[in-house]
């Protein structure tokens, strides 16, 4: 499968997607036609931009806040393939902004309640799971076949590693945060920025609370991952003006929503002008601290 | 005059508020001034030895001070000041 970041930088197309606007999946079928109906009519989508949509493999890092409204718009979308990587299971406590888990969940496996919630959102979507901590060790394995990378991780490690990974294999990162009432969004595309351009370096441990210790307003999960879910989309089907070299913040107290810049950094060890990351690393190290549960 | 906007993390060391005023020609007397009114702000967004923490943005209008002059950029009358700490949320 070809990147579709490629397509996002107009340099070439998704062997599964469209070739010169020519949809090279497979035909719609008619419940596809009807399900999609309100897609396809959208001159912007079509039957092409639908199709590109089916044949589209997107990967959630987290099935928690972010990663469940995420995952339940792109499945509704009819992405084709909707990977989940979280090795945690449905906590009671979840169940307050984690929508895609319901309360006869708890206890599970989180990837398992997400298989079954989107079975039933759309059938049309294969879901691929990983059980496991995304670590240096898989995360260029597990990534390496998605054509987007969402993230809706919550501890530092992580974020670095996903970061690092998305531009090692030049795969377009949709990142999303979430502190207490307030929430941001953007889109790293390869060669155009990356988390380390916008934070260098990570907090000492227990410098920044997470949302455990915080809290988060629920629905603030449901506005900053459904904003994730619109970039993915735009991103796979080429569309408008996504998040890219900006950073969307949301306030929810003052319902404001705000940007500023994020400059691609020419001294970034990453993908700067003379990068020294050239592989993975250790990003417990790296952090000074373990990795937590993802979503 | 410019207008520092505080992040909910930040907040409890400038009593509470959302925006605080502040006089200085550039970031950092804009930051020695709010440190006056609220003792310990200004460890929220530096480090012992006075550079900016790498893992806390500051920004004039939209722009990262990185990217300008950092703490010696200049602040015109009537900026946006905007502090934004690395978050890791997403459960």
């Amino acid at each position: 499968m070809s990147s579709t970041a490629n397509n996002v930088n107009g340099t070439t197309s998704s062997s599964n997607g469209t070739v010169n606007g020519t949809a090279r999946g497979a035909a719609l079928t008619l419940d596809q036609a009807r399900r999609y109906a309100r897609h396809i009519i959208l001159p912007e989508v079509g039957s092409v931009g639908q199709r590109k949509l089916l044949a589209a493999k997107v990967l959630l890092i987290g099935a928690g806040g972010l990663g469940s409204p995420a995952a339940l718009y792109l499945a509704a979308a009819g992405v084709g393939t909707l990977g989940i990587v979280d090795y945690d299971t449905v906590d009671l406590s979840n169940l307050h902004r984690q929508i895609i888990h319901g309360h006869h969940n708890i206890g599970r496996p989180k990837v398992d309640s997400v298989r079954e919630r989107l079975a039933d959102v759309n059938p049309d979507v294969e879901v691929v799971t990983f059980n496991e901590p995304i670590s240096s060790a898989n995360a260029l394995d597990i990534i390496r076949d998605f054509d987007v990378v969402v993230n809706g991780s919550d501890n530092f490690p992580t974020r670095y590693l996903v970061n690092d990974a998305c531009y090692l294999l030049g795969k377009p990162l949709v990142d999303g945060t979430l502190f207490r009432f307030e929430g941001r969004a953007n889109v790293f595309l390869p060669g155009q920025g990356c988390y380390r351009c916008l934070f260098p370096a990570p907090p000492p441990p227990g410098a920044v609370p997470s949302c455990a210790e915080a809290g988060v307003l629920g629905a603030m999960c449901g506005v900053i991952g459904t904003i994730q879910a619109v970039e993915t989309v735009k991103l796979l089907l080429d569309l408008g003006e996504p998040l890219v070299n900006r950073l969307l913040l949301f306030d929810s107290l003052t319902m404001e929503f705000r940007e500023v810049k994020i400059p691609r950094d020419p001294d970034c060890p990453l993908c700067g002008d003379n990068p020294t990351i050239h592989e993975l690393i250790d990003y417990e190290a790296f952090c000074g601290a373990p990795v937590t549960a993802l979503g | 005059m410019a207008n520092l906007r505080v992040p909910a993390m930040l907040r409890s060391s400038v009593g509470g508020e959302r925006v605080v005023n502040a006089d200085g020609a550039t970031l950092r007397e804009l930051i020695e001034d709010v440190e006056k009114r609220h003792p310990g702000f200004a460890g929220q967004l530096l480090e012992t030895d006075g550079a900016q923490r790498r893992f806390v943005n500051i920004y004039i209008n939209d722009e990262d001070v990185r990217y300008l002059k950092g703490l010696d950029t200049p602040v015109d009358a009537g900026a946006v000041v905007s502090i934004l700490p690395a978050v890791a949320g997403g459960r």
